[in-house]
């Protein structure tokens, strides 16, 4: 455990170093908590993002989960991200739980009617994870109420496949996101779920004087995700499913506010989700790391 | 022990990879190539004749200069006028070119080469960012 703590501390203290080194750049994000659009990260950036999940659980305490995401931009067509996800469940305890590495690849060139990127993500997190990113197989509310002490040792290694489709016009962006998982450990059969969203800017034309309470910086718009059962048993039953209203506010100081109240749709579902995440982005981190390793400039 | 090891070479990998796509990144140049703007002769004549609908807009280009410095000064440079990794948008090939034709290569990026789509702007924005860099002209 020490050398995770410590693994953790350097990771974020390099993380850190560089951010200081690189200059900001405002960001234009979409406001969507689980559902993914077809955008990838611009190359050479690296996005910093906090994300934190309040949710209420029948049975046991409520949970805090958080997460970290380090996005990165490889290229135009490939965007790299790595999450250190924790959690704190009331009258209970305070977890690390586990680590995703996370990619999306851009499967055309240019724009279409339709446009799918592929998303390929290895997970190694326990049990006690809460944070939701995807709700798959027959995920429940009550699969969160076993003590963090029990849940923590029990350590899943999964890949997850997920489709991006998503589609821009007019201003509104619509995506849909089926998924596919496979936990490695255990013969546990593949799992699915899905994901939908929409959104769109409060205004569609820029104003001429910078602000940052003009109506064009906020995006707001509606996701639903749910699990769609196992190879066995594929359907909307014994699994849960919800709603979630999104609003992301770009500042154009660089920062990015998203805030999402969630309402589980079963009886499955925790009963109340509240999201919010902070975000900013770091323009020519790549060039500033290439050069610290001694790479071309 | 295990858990441990396998999460630490997790994050090891995760980052020598970051680092060396970073690395290899450097040798991407296209940019700095004059081929590059033959990326506007590939819109599709429709693509290109269409008229940008803020031409009579007296703010359009105000407002594109503040799209552009927030979203594409970074790489072409905060006048425009070329950077590390995006050509120079003052230069002919660009300043004579049909509006559509810009309007086309900002919806559609050139992804592979480096430039990201940029449809997540809604339309309007993107015209205005083609009014901003149809203001500048050549060398202005």
């Amino acid at each position: 455990m020490k050398r995770i703590h410590g693994c953790l501390i350097h990771l974020s203290l390099l993380a850190f170093a560089m951010i200081l080194l690189v200059p900001f750049a405002p960001a234009q994000e979409s406001p969507y908590f689980v559902t993914y659009d077809h955008y990838l990260e611009e190359p050479g950036n690296l996005e910093l993002e906090y994300f934190s999940t309040f949710g209420t659980q029948r049975g046991a305490g409520n949970f805090i989960a958080d997460w970290t995401e380090f996005e990165y931009g490889a290229t135009a067509w490939w965007t790299t991200e790595l999450y250190l996800d924790g959690q704190s469940t009331f009258h209970d305890s305070t977890i690390f739980t586990g680590v995703r590495w996370e990619n999306r690849l851009r499967l055309l060139k240019t724009e279409h009617v339709i446009n799918p990127v592929l998303y390929l993500e290895y997970e190694q997190i326990s049990e006690a994870d809460k944070i939701m990113k995807e709700v798959e197989g027959h995920d429940v509310e009550s699969d969160h109420a076993v003590p963090n002490a029990l849940a923590r040792h029990d350590l899943d290694h999964e890949l997850e496949f997920k489709l991006l489709l998503s589609s821009t016009r007019n201003g509104w962006n619509f995506a849909f996101n089926p998924l596919a998982t496979k936990n490695l450990t255990g013969g546990h059969p593949w799992e699915f779920g899905y994901a939908i969203g929409t959104s769109r800017p409060l205004a569609l034309k820029a104003s001429a004087q910078p602000c940052n309470l003009c109506r064009e910086n906020f995006i707001a718009g509606v996701e639903m995700y749910g699990g769609l059962g196992d190879r066995y048993s594929v359907g909307l039953a014994d699994t849960s499913h919800y709603l979630a209203p999104v609003i992301a506010w770009n500042l154009p100081s660089d920062w990015t506010l998203r805030l999402s109240p969630g309402f589980g749709l079963n009886d499955n579902s925790h009963r109340f989700l509240l999201r919010w995440g902070l975000s900013r982005e770091f323009s020519g981190f790549g060039e500033r790391m290439a050069r610290l390793l001694g790479g071309h400039e | 022990m295990t858990r441990i090891s396998s999460m630490g070479i997790a994050v090891a990998v995760s980052v020598l990879l970051i680092s060396i796509v970073a690395i290899a990144q450097q040798d991407q140049s296209p940019w700095l190539t004059n081929s590059v703007y033959g990326e506007l002769a590939k819109a599709p004549k429709k693509a290109a004749a269409r008229r940008n609908p803020l031409e009579a807009d007296p703010e359009a280009a105000a407002a594109g200069a503040k799209l552009f410095a927030q979203h594409c000064a970074q790489c072409h440079g905060e006048t425009a006028e070329g950077g590390k990794k995006g050509p120079s948008l003052r230069a002919p090939e660009v300043q004579q070119v049909a509006p559509g034709a810009i309007f086309w290569i900002l919806t559609n990026g050139v992804v592979r080469r480096g430039m990201p789509v940029w449809s997540r702007l809604p339309d309007a924005q993107r015209w205005q960012l083609v009014s901003y860099i149809k203001s500048l002209g050549p060398g202005a």
